[in-house]
């Protein structure tokens, strides 16, 4: 019997080691297809293009999406990719593993969207130093190393949020912010660009509160209902990432102010997307996850090929809302 | 034994005044915070933690620790995901599916304590990664939704109490977390899981001595706590009508705050149920109270983590006087 249930259990855990690998070799695409360029065959000696590319996050629909753009460019350039990143926008220190093992592998170029700038830039010097050019994407890299940086413009984003929010409200009245946390970028940008544009453009718009709710959906839910609750009187709450955006969405609906309330939100996923179908929220602003991981390789292949790139690449964003959700350009850039 | 429990007695009183006490504070700072709606508001915050919480009620006392309940939390409700809408099978059974889910890593962390000998700890920090790498491989990274079975919605946000009783529209999460807390104390204080549970906490190698099989209810109570978590799990999944694989970080630490706020020891063998239940409101209370107040989040949390230093010093503090 004791044999037996440690022999059960060594067996689990080996299952879950061999499943964790699986996992982790998903992430890795094009590793067991070499050379799908074929064109470099004539050659021989000459080196495929491998591009490592080191994300904020992996198991997040957003970054999911980002990952299939880069594999769509991949095939289409020809190029090896792979893709990776920390479970949470936390592990700092792990991301610096991922960049560091990507960089002994002697890449052609690599993509790389920092969690933390400072932490990673004696990395970014060495590739530097070797030649490698770095693609930096999402967020950034705050250093000039990077040939260029695809991502969305946040600041601008979260005012067109602002800015449909306050139509939708009548220019006045009391709203609210879920953000998701107030040390990253895209959460410091978002809040201020859609705080900037209220406080600039719309002074009978009044901000009661701000609060973060770390993405989680159902932290991010009990907190809006606390909002809703501290002020009856409030005529529209926006949430700053999908997370919590959908947290909004179901305090709406526990309180049933659905119509009530506007809601508006940003990023997509099923849960947003059915809300807007259903009414329940306005709209929304979707970045463009796909061509945030196109524009990366591409840039990254036109840098290794010596081409002269924009040092900043606008991979744009889009608001949606009933009337376009079913249009071919917002269909393009949103996912369930 | 007699005087545990009277001591026990104590601290719930002591809890429950504090819980008082803040409602009180939070009734006169504003006039939106004593309110049916918030009220239920908050019981429905304190549910999943609460379920959680009760759960880690079992383990603590053997003066062990389950660190796994938060990720284990996130598997089940993705099993029941999985078995609800990947395979489409009846609502009640991707709920036996979630709660057996979380039971099945209750039986397999017990078993490494129990039988491997590994150290609480370790062995529920293990069990934590490995669920956390299963909700991700069995959900395909993505977000199961329940779209296609509308009745699993009503399992946490339907209210069976308003339907009975109209007008008293308490969603189902909060009626399942007090009958779970039922549940718990009869297992706690009637039946002989719950006396073995206080003998291994208090002094195991003399349980060991008196002829109790140890290892046998180590590995019992460690499936108890799993069956808990998968609970919440499954209410959890409800609520947000998804399972989202990426949930669950942290949420243990949350539901060890709220039992140990309720004066069970983490050096075991002393712990009640209707502390936990009391501790996992002053938490959610604590947090609605200074979200309705507009407090900013950064200070929410200080006040939080002293408010454990607070409640575990208070213990102390009486227990040197007893």
């Amino acid at each position: 019997m004791k044999k037996l249930s440690v022999l059960v259990l060594i067996l689990m855990l080996t299952a879950g080691l061999l499943a964790a690998c699986g996992a982790s070799g998903s992430t890795a695409t094009g590793t067991d297809s070499p050379s799908e360029g074929g064109s470099s065959s004539g050659s021989g000696a000459e080196e495929e293009i491998y591009i490592p590319i080191i994300s904020k996050g992996f198991q997040h629909q957003f970054w999911q999406a980002v990952k299939a753009g880069a594999e769509q460019a991949g095939q289409e350039l020809g190029v090896r990719i792979t893709f990776e990143g920390p479970e949470t926008e936390s592990q700092v220190d792990k991301q610096i593993e991922m960049l560091q093992a990507a960089l002994d592998k002697k890449p052609s170029a690599i993509g790389f969207a920092a969690l933390d700038s400072q932490a990673s830039i004696p990395y970014l010097k060495k590739a530097q130093e070797n030649n490698i050019p770095v693609i930096a994407f999402d967020s950034g890299v705050e250093s000039d190393i990077p040939v260029t940086t695809a991502s969305t413009d946040n600041m601008a984003a979260s005012a067109l949020a602002a800015d449909k929010m306050a139509k939708l409200i009548g220019n006045e009245g009391k709203i609210a912010m879920v953000v998701h946390d107030q040390t990253s970028v895209t959460g410091v940008s978002r809040r201020d660009g859609f705080k900037k544009q209220i406080e600039d453009k719309y002074p009978n718009i009044e901000i009661v509160d701000i609060q973060y709710g770390g993405g989680d959906h159902l932290k991010s839910t009990d907190l809006a209902k606390a909002m809703m609750q501290a002020h009856p009187d409030l005529k529209g709450i926006f949430g700053a990432n999908e997370g919590s955006a959908v947290g909004v969405i179901n305090a709406v609906t526990e309180m049933k102010k659905e119509g009530q309330i506007v809601v508006v939100g940003f990023d997509s996923g099923k849960a947003q997307i059915d809300a807007i179908k259903n009414g329940t929220m306005a709209g929304a602003i979707t970045q463009n996850p796909v061509g945030i991981g196109y524009e990366t390789v591409k840039a990254a292949v036109a840098a290794i090929k010596g081409e002269k790139v924009e040092p900043q690449i606008d991979t744009g964003f889009y608001w949606y809302d009933k009337n376009n959700i079913d249009s071919d350009e917002i269909k393009a850039v949103i996912y369930e | 034994m007699n005087i545990q429990i009277k001591s026990g007695a104590l601290q719930q009183v002591l809890a429950l005044a504090s819980l008082v006490v803040l409602i009180v504070f939070f009734t006169i700072s504003s006039s939106n915070f004593f309110q049916f709606s918030n009220i239920v508001g908050i019981l429905l915050s304190t549910a999943v933690i609460g379920v959680l919480a009760l759960g880690s009620t079992f383990v603590i006392i053997t003066g062990g620790i389950d660190l796994s309940v938060g990720t284990v939390m996130t598997l089940s409700g993705v099993m029941t995901g999985v078995c609800i809408t990947f395979w489409g099978l009846p609502v009640p059974v991707g709920i036996l599916g979630g709660i057996l889910m979380g039971a099945l890593c209750g039986l397999l962390s017990g078993t490494a304590v129990a039988k491997m000998k590994i150290p609480p700890f370790i062995a529920t920090l293990a069990m934590m990664m490995i669920a956390k790498g299963l909700a991700l491989i069995i959900s395909g990274a993505k977000p199961v939704y329940f779209n296609d079975a509308e009745s699993f919605a009503e399992v946490s946000q339907g209210s069976v109490l308003g339907w009975l009783i109209p007008g008293l529209d308490i969603p189902n999460a909060v009626v399942i977390f007090f009958v779970a807390a039922i549940v718990g104390y009869l297992i706690l204080s009637k039946t002989i899981i719950g006396r073995y549970n206080f003998a291994l906490g208090s002094n195991e190698e003399a349980t060991r001595l008196s002829g109790v099989n140890v290892g046998f209810w180590k590995i019992v109570i460690y499936t108890l706590t799993g069956a808990f978590t998968g609970l919440a799990g499954v209410m959890m999944a409800s609520r947000l009508n998804s399972a989202n694989p990426a949930l669950g970080a942290g949420y243990e630490l949350e539901a060890i705050a709220a039992v140990v706020i309720g004066g069970t020891s983490l050096s075991g063998g002393k712990g009640t149920i209707i502390g936990t239940v009391i501790g996992a409101l002053i938490m959610s209370v604590l947090t609605n109270g200074l979200r309705i107040l507009s407090v900013p989040q950064e200070w929410q949390t200080v006040v939080v983590g002293f408010v454990i230093i607070l409640a575990v010093y208070a213990d102390i503090l009486r227990r040197r006087k007893a």
